[in-house]
């Protein structure tokens, strides 16, 4: 039941910058018959947070694994600062992912298992009690990883990926398994890697996660790219925002819309719900022809409602009925 | 795409050697390496401590008589034959544990260049197989003759220091066989079933097939041509100790090149 479906124009980023410290092109992945990732390009940048959004299935994790070169690509090219992540010698120093939440043998304990990391890539030993000391897991350093809370596994993940004090940071849905506290921490802990100006990437399915930890967005359905901009411009980009307008002279106003190629409904409490026109140019409208405004005010569909219009036509499995 | 804020910057070396010091720290650090090195020491030496004292009793008792056939050196070291299970499954579960865990997804993050993580892998399975499996032959032996007494042999003797050092490369080589069918198959319990299977299954098989094809190709089957290394009195047909040795590595060298040409070319 594949429907094509075209990334929105307003919502593409053609010119690529040029300081894109991730850059994928073309990337398609094919496990047998189900195509995983369908042919995505876009870039990431340093300096902010980059949310990587979509429903579960829609290829989020494939991606990732094939930036870090786990998985080959069926087609197209993926690099991180500039060449490909199987070139890196010690990537450590440069990219950091936490991946997958159990990453880690649960024999060994938390300080073995980042030791055997870190002297991979010839990072100092004392490090390891540093990023244990960053994530708060000192106190469990001892402790057989086979032990650990689905929260604490998840902050060992990200003791390993800090290990090398990378400018590059991968995390597929981190928030996953933690507690209310971890999940602040972590946002705040993202967003600080990303204000010293590294480079962070974040997957996740949850749209009310990336309203308040991500600066921009990517979004993906089935594999393929739904948008590629910030949080604001898919919020206000969507279909489904809408002028309120206040006026005495709602039959004059609601010619004017129509003339112009919107359209305006009575609201129940008297006001006028105009859509197909941006706020701006209702505003002008109003002053060309005289119309006295009470109130002229845009409203926005929240992220969540934005990410349903965007992804509805590609979830893989919906419920019959929707709310 | 002309003025890059991030250019590709110099790229060290690899470090064969940071790669190797993390495979060693990955070893001692699963309390299964000691609890399987264990179980060797009780193998080897508790093999050659009843055997010694068995054949001591029997020689003394009743074939006081002529042994051609008797091995004083085999008798003692056979316990390689129960250690090589466990050095086997050991080695397997070097590999097939990361990719159980999903460790294996940060050690090929770590470290891209999977081909060099198998190769110190191996080095350091295969270093400490040989390291333990040489100490124990040595002293399993040295046990075994002293238990033996008159009917003993020493290691001036001919072919009797090859055959004990030998117990030792032997079980190194079947950490290597191990270690190559556990990349290959990548799934602990597979994994330890084709180790046991590439050891056994051809000796149960052949018994099916006519008798001049059997003794055609029975000395040539691994644990036939391994075991030459380690004896002294060889039975009629078989291979020269170290062409022995030679045939046995030749399996594990075909196993460690499937894994070799698999690691890339499969998604970790």
């Amino acid at each position: 039941m594949l429907r094509s479906r075209l990334p929105r124009e307003d919502l593409r980023h053609d010119d690529y910058a040029s300081s894109s410290v991730i850059e994928v092109r073309g990337l398609s992945k094919r496990f047998g018959a189900t195509l995983a990732v369908d042919n995505l390009s876009f870039d990431v940048l340093p300096g902010r947070v980059t949310g990587f959004l979509g429903p579960n299935g829609a290829g989020k994790s494939t991606t990732m694994r094939m930036i870090v070169g786990l998985d080959r690509p069926t087609r197209g090219t993926v690099t991180v600062l500039g060449r490909p992540y199987g070139e890196h010698r010690r990537p450590l120093h440069e990219v950091g992912a936490v991946l997958e939440s159990r990453a880690v043998h649960g024999g060994r304990s938390a300080a073995n298992h980042l030791l055997c990391l870190a002297q991979s890539n010839g990072i100092p030993a004392g490090r390891v009690d540093e990023v244990l000391e960053l994530v708060g897991l000192r106190s469990a350093r001892r402790k057989r990883a086979g032990n650990f809370s689905l929260g604490m596994t998840q902050r060992l993940g990200l003791a390993a990926a800090l290990l090398g004090d990378p400018q590059v940071i991968l995390c597929d849905e981190p928030v996953n398994g933690l507690d209310p506290e971890g999940i602040r921490w972590i946002r705040g802990l993202l967003r600080d890697l990303a204000a010293q100006g590294r480079t962070v990437l974040v997957s996740s399915h949850l749209m009310t996660e990336m309203a308040v930890t991500a600066d921009h967005l990517i979004v993906v359905g089935q594999g393929r790219l739904l948008a590629d901009a910030s949080v604001e411009e898919i919020v206000s980009s969507s279909a489904r925002s809408y002028v309120i307008a206040r006026t005495p002279d709602a039959d004059r106003l609601d010619v004017a819309v129509r003339t112009a190629g919107g359209s305006a409904e009575p609201e129940p409490d008297g006001a006028m719900r105009i859509t197909g026109l941006p706020v701006a140019e209702v505003g002008e409208l109003a002053a060309r022809h005289g119309i006295t405004l009470h109130e002229l005010s845009p409203r926005q569909p929240s992220l969540e409602a934005a990410f349903f219009e965007l992804t509805q036509d590609s979830v893989e499995y919906k419920s019959e009925v929707s709310a | 795409m002309t003025d890059m804020l991030f250019r590709p910057a110099p790229q060290p070396t690899v470090g064969y050697g940071n790669v190797a010091r993390s495979e060693l720290t990955k070893l001692r650090t699963l309390r299964s390496t000691y609890l399987c090195a264990g179980i060797i020491i009780v193998a080897m030496v508790g093999v050659a401590w009843i055997d010694g004292y068995r054949w001591h009793q029997i020689l003394t008792d009743g074939f006081k008589g002529d042994r051609p056939d008797f091995d004083a050196t085999l008798q003692v070291l056979n316990g390689v034959y129960l250690a090589q299970l466990v050095v086997g499954t050991l080695a397997v579960l070097a590999i097939t544990s990361e990719y159980a865990t999903g460790m294996i997804h940060a050690t090929f993050s770590a470290v891209p260049q999977r081909r060099a993580v198998l190769a110190a892998k191996a080095a350091v399975v295969a270093g400490t197989t040989l390291v333990l499996g040489e100490a124990l032959s040595f002293v399993s032996f040295l046990f075994g003759q002293a238990l033996l007494g008159r009917y003993g042999v020493s290691l001036s003797d001919p072919g009797v220091l090859r055959a004990v050092i030998g117990a030792g490369l032997y079980l190194t080589a079947v950490s290597l066989l191990g270690l190559g069918i556990g990349a290959t198959i990548r799934h602990t319990a597979g994994g330890v079933s084709a180790f046991f299977g590439v050891l056994f299954a051809p000796t149960l098989l052949t018994e099916l097939l006519p008798t001049d094809w059997r003794s055609a190709i029975i000395n040539w089957l691994p644990a036939n041509a391994g075991s030459q290394i380690f004896t002294v009195v060889h039975p009629p047909g078989a291979l020269q100790p170290w062409a022995g040795l030679g045939v046995f590595c030749v399996y594990a060298v075909l196993a460690l090149a499937a894994a070799w040409a698999l690691v890339t070319a499969r998604d970790a």
